[in-house]
């Protein structure tokens, strides 16, 4: 198919499905009205759990099932991944080239390399009181760890992440998740059902399950993401 | 009557990710309009649980129960939602890479055969 007929079955395929949108989105209640049934029952839900974060309640409590196959696309896609970008036969891993930054920016990620990390554990544990979860957290923890390749110490990235060990994290992480939800097939009340007690409203140890799934969350996807950045970095920095 | 524009933005920007994964010259180039397009579902989700006046569904003491707040459900449907497209981005970037390593090219038009 040459670009011009693709532009044209474009034009065509694209104008319908906007017109199809629009047509369909007039018809949802209007924008930043106060018809939100869900909300209504979402926040009556998570309120009744004690759950400060109604958006971590409805993740981890109401719909914990729906979160833990997030967690596990996120583990398959990360194996996937690494798989994908593994060194192949004709390549030769080498040493990485002698990095080159500017000392403020080595500074500078030094200096934001704990707070980051100090951070990342924060929204992780907080993340059913105050903005934030496993996810977010697990990303930020991550992240802060590389601002040492950022720093331009790509050596004292390797050393501060053997990797093996994040391996294990990310199945730990899912691991303890999947833990987490039979408790509650083995106490008879439902599989990922919150069996914990609730504790008083929005103290650090409360809301049942919610903090643990979100600690597990956190171990998984920060591992995930650590272990996903590697194979991507040494595809690039550490093959020829 | 016409509040419903301001999701004309998410079908935007659905059709102009569309449009750029259509005429892409770069593989990845591809891979940022496919985000750009699962985007438009996180600007419909928030969309359709904003509330004029309504605060975050995070309740405390500034917040007592009973204060009105947006969807939260819709805000933990988009956070699902940035997970899967992470995970998606991610997968379609290792796959270009790969592209790159046997075909010598991340431009799709040149991408003809395939090759085991």
């Amino acid at each position: 198919m040459t670009r011009r007929t693709r532009l044209l079955v474009f034009a065509v395929g694209g104008l319908g499905l906007l017109v199809v949108l629009v047509i369909a989105m007039a018809g949802i209640p209007g924008f930043g009205g106060g018809l939100h049934p869900y909300r209504d029952r979402a926040v009556a839900a998570g309120l009744a759990q004690r759950t400060p974060n109604v958006v971590a309640s409805v993740n981890f409590d109401l719909r914990g099932l729906d979160t833990f196959g997030e967690e596990l696309i996120l583990l398959a896609s990360v194996l996937g991944a690494a798989t994908l970008l593994r060194t192949t036969r004709t390549e030769r891993r080498r040493e990485p080239p002698a990095p080159r930054s500017l000392p403020s920016t080595v500074l500078a990620g030094y200096l934001m390399l704990p707070v980051t990390l100090v951070l990342g554990l924060d929204v992780v544990v907080h993340g059913h009181l105050t903005p934030g979860g496993g996810f977010q957290g697990g990303v930020v923890l991550a992240t802060g760890l590389h601002l040492l390749y950022v720093a331009g110490s790509y050596p004292a990235l390797r050393r501060l992440r053997p990797l093996d060990w994040y391996e294990y994290g990310e199945a730990a992480g899912s691991g303890l998740f999947a833990l987490t939800g039979l408790a509650g097939v083995v106490a008879g009340t439902g599989l990922l059902s919150n069996l914990l007690p609730h504790g008083s409203f929005g103290s650090l140890l409360s809301t049942g399950t919610v903090p643990l799934l979100n600690v597990a969350v956190g171990i998984g996807v920060g591992a995930g993401v650590v272990v996903l950045l590697a194979a991507f970095l040494e595809a690039e920095v550490a093959t020829r | 009557m016409t509040s419903w524009l301001a999701y004309l933005v998410a079908a935007w920007l659905l059709v102009v990710g569309l449009y750029g994964v259509v005429t892409s010259h770069h593989l990845v180039h591809t891979v940022v309009c496919v985000s750009i397009a699962q985007s438009s579902t996180y600007v419909l989700l928030l969309g359709i649980g904003y509330q004029n006046g309504a605060t975050a569904p995070i309740f405390g003491a500034t917040t007592p129960p009973g204060t009105a707040v947006v969807d939260p459900v819709v805000q933990a449907l988009s956070l699902t939602d940035i997970v899967v497209s992470a995970t998606v981005t991610a997968l379609l970037l290792a796959l270009a890479i790969q592209v790159h390593r046997r075909h010598g090219t991340v431009d799709p038009d040149e991408l003809h055969s395939l090759r085991g």
